[in-house]
């Protein structure tokens, strides 16, 4: 299954032979748990062991609170005050379940920030990370639809605002929300839609995460360097390989268990502090909150669609030549979805030969400036629709256009990369210079 | 470098939860020591039976807690009365419709407390969840990280922020409250010293009580917060315990490795 060199299972006593001749799954395991990984990561190779930890939580729990969940607008609320309060462990578990959230989301965009910056996009790993793209998108999907479920006020005025989006598509737009919606308004079929698609995604999830994995594991792992893994012969693999299983899989537990150290404290001792107070108000149509927020992962794209209104000559611009049909709430879901549209796209975008950041002195900067660009967004998403927090949001959104769109392009043409170690393994051995005699 | 990332990350996760929170300014929310703050606080058994008091002499008038299941207050980590205290008090405040009987019976402890009598007095059951009384400093939240949510405290700041001043408006009096979002709120003062009666014989000032309703409150917005804590608090115990152990590990297989000597 892998590109690099490695041992493979053997089957040895009778009845390993026999299921190994009817169903290989023993060598599939074992080639899965020894993939040769580079020696050489260094801690941000850990959040994918997070986020499979997360996905796992989720459905657990999730399916735990599914059997006391009831589904209906009269009862929604008041179910899950049964689940807080009747229910044995039941409080424990729907604030897994809650906090859950939101480690999945801090992962993931450790995880994805981690591969912007050490070039894991870049060839041959495009499919690995559109794969990725498209497990994110479902993120947001599931863990939207899953906010709606308490059926709180920001549950109810999200699903509002949210599912308005689509109504902003010119002429289809209505039909396409209403469709969504199973009605004129956010009701009974929708919290019901949203209950059944909320169940249904994390196993799309899971078996997007299985064709993730298998796209990184044919390609094999990127590293801090970005120098490939040689792969001429086994031996030759094995001085820049370790095997997965023991080395990162007691690494990565290892950073799992920090992690969810702090993880456990929240959940224990503050599990409502990422949460917003409004929603132990139970929905209520006819009361619109103060200021419509939703989740803090989604904050750094809800600036983003806030940011093009009318004023903005962009808006204006695309408004004049498509004769209106472009209105600046159109502009606004276009450059939410734009803004990870590009993101998607950025193994094409990127010109750069060199595709660790470590070698890139320029790309480094820019680079730093977009995650602070994404913090700035997060802020700003928060705040209400007004000035300045309008033009910060528009400053903000320009940047992580021009990143992708301008900057990438360029800097891959204008940049001078600084020298890349030969091999893996010459870099482990500048860390570990004791490391050069083989230990056995 | 990456270490950057992490504060980046954890940064804009703590900034961002405040602000989600920090909506419209809330008025002037006084911070209160309360006893159930903080990873080792617990629920003070005598206060909650002190606020069970107050809202049942004074805020059942108009409030109800519809989701808090009368046998609770004989729960493990709340006011934990009595079985017979929890049936008598039932039978003897409160009245439920029996669509069995087609009638009014008295209420059991299997009951939950009635809902609000009056239309514009929202359920109490979990406000002490549904407000936020910090949002700083710069509406960043972090005060939460160390005061609380202030839930409680913003009840109890409700309760004492009268200015004695009423108003009307559209044909209802008003009551300046610092402590309310626009200043204004619907409610009358619902409190003056030495209103509530104690047996215990503390002291009924209306800061006084309103802090022992706020408590209370807090408890019927989160009953569990004992059981919650106390798991925590293992949970954290376990995983350190286990990330010592799981470091050690990680640190042997790799000596080899790295070319360092294992012990």
């Amino acid at each position: 299954m892998s590109g690099i060199p490695h041992d493979h299972y053997e089957p040895k006593t009778r009845g390993e032979k026999w299921l190994h001749s009817r169903l290989p799954i023993v060598g599939l395991l074992y080639d899965t748990l020894m993939i040769p990984t580079p020696k050489n990561l260094n801690w941000m190779w850990i959040w994918g062991i997070v986020l499979a930890f997360c996905l796992v939580l989720q459905i657990v729990t999730g399916v735990i609170l599914a059997m006391h969940y009831t589904p209906q607008i009269d009862l929604a609320f008041a179910s899950v005050e049964h689940i807080m309060r009747n229910v044995n462990g039941g409080q424990f578990i729907r604030y897994l379940h809650m906090n859950g959230a939101s480690l999945f989301f801090f992962a993931v965009y450790l995880h994805i920030f981690r591969g912007l910056y050490y070039g894991s996009y870049k060839a041959p790993r495009e499919i690995t990370w559109i794969v990725g793209m498209l497990i994110y998108l479902l993120m947001m999907g599931t863990a939207f639809m899953g906010y709606v479920l308490p059926w709180g006020q920001m549950s109810f005025w999200g699903a509002t605002v949210i599912t308005g989006l689509f109504g902003a598509i010119p002429f289809i737009g209505e039909s396409i929300q209403t469709w969504l919606l199973g009605g004129p308004a956010v009701d009974n079929a929708t919290l019901n839609r949203f209950f059944s698609l909320h169940y249904l995604l994390p196993f799309v999830i899971a078996a997007l995460v299985a064709v993730h994995i298998w796209a990184f594991h044919t390609t094999g792992n990127n590293n801090p360097t970005g120098v490939e893994v040689r792969r001429d012969s086994k031996a030759e693999a094995e001085k820049d390989t370790v095997p997965f299983w023991p080395y990162f899989v007691i690494k990565d537990l290892f950073a799992l268990a920090v992690i969810l150290i702090v993880f456990f404290a929240i959940v224990g001792f503050m599990p409502n502090y990422l949460g917003h107070p409004d929603n132990y108000i139970e929905a209520n149509p006819l009361v619109t909150p103060a200021n419509i927020v939703p989740e803090w992962y989604f904050l750094p794209f809800y600036a983003i669609l806030r940011a093009f209104t009318s004023d903005v000559w962009v808006v204006m611009f695309a408004s004049w030549i498509t004769g209106g049909i472009i209105d600046a709430k159109f502009f606004g879901v276009l450059a939410m979805f734009g803004a990870i549209a590009v993101m998607a796209l950025v193994p094409w975008l990127d010109t750069s030969r060199v595709r660790s950041g470590k070698y890139r002195p320029m790309f480094k900067w820019w680079f730093w400036l977009l995650a602070i660009d994404f913090v700035v967004l997060t802020w700003a998403g928060a705040q209400p629709a007004e000035p300045p927090y309008s033009i910060i949001s528009l400053i903000g959104s320009a940047y992580w256009f021009a990143y992708f769109l301008i900057i990438l392009p360029i800097l891959g043409v204008i940049e001078k990369p600084l020298a890349q170690p030969d091999t893996i393994e010459a870099d482990f051995n500048a860390h570990y210079p004791k490391a050069e005699t083989p230990a056995e | 470098m990456f270490k950057k990332l992490g504060i980046i990350a954890v940064s804009a996760l703590t900034l961002s939860a405040g602000i989600a929170l920090g909506a419209p300014g809330g008025g002037k929310v006084k911070d209160v020591d309360f006893s159930f703050e903080g990873p080792f606080g617990t629920f003070d058994q005598n206060q909650l039976q002190r606020g069970l008091k107050v809202y049942t002499e004074v805020c059942a008038a108009c409030h109800g807690l519809k989701y808090v299941p009368l046998r609770t207050l004989a729960d493990e980590g709340g006011p934990k009365f009595t079985e017979d205290e929890v049936r008598a008090y039932a039978a003897e405040m409160y009245e439920v419709f029996d669509a069995e009987l087609d009638d009014f019976r008295p209420a059991k402890p299997s009951d939950n407390f009635p809902g609000s009598n009056l239309a514009g007095a929202p359920d109490l059951s979990v406000m002490a969840k549904a407000r936020a009384g910090f949002y700083g400093p710069y509406g960043t939240g972090m005060a939460q990280l160390f005061k609380g949510m202030g839930g409680a405290e913003y009840i109890s700041a409700i309760l004492t922020g009268y200015t004695g001043k009423e108003k009307e408006e559209a044909g209802t009096v008003i009551y300046e409250n610092v402590a309310f979002t626009g200043g204004w709120i619907a409610m009358a003062p619902p409190l003056s010293d030495g209103q509530v009666d104690f047996d215990d014989g503390s002291d009924n000032s209306v800061q006084n009580m309103s802090e022992d309703v706020s408590a209370f409150l807090m408890w019927t917005a989160e009953p569990k917060l004992m059981a919650r804590k106390k798991a925590g608090l293992t949970a954290v115990f376990i995983l350190t315990l286990l990330s010592v152990l799981l470091y050690l590990t990680n640190k042997r297989i790799w000596a080899p490795i790295k070319g360092k000597k294992t012990s």
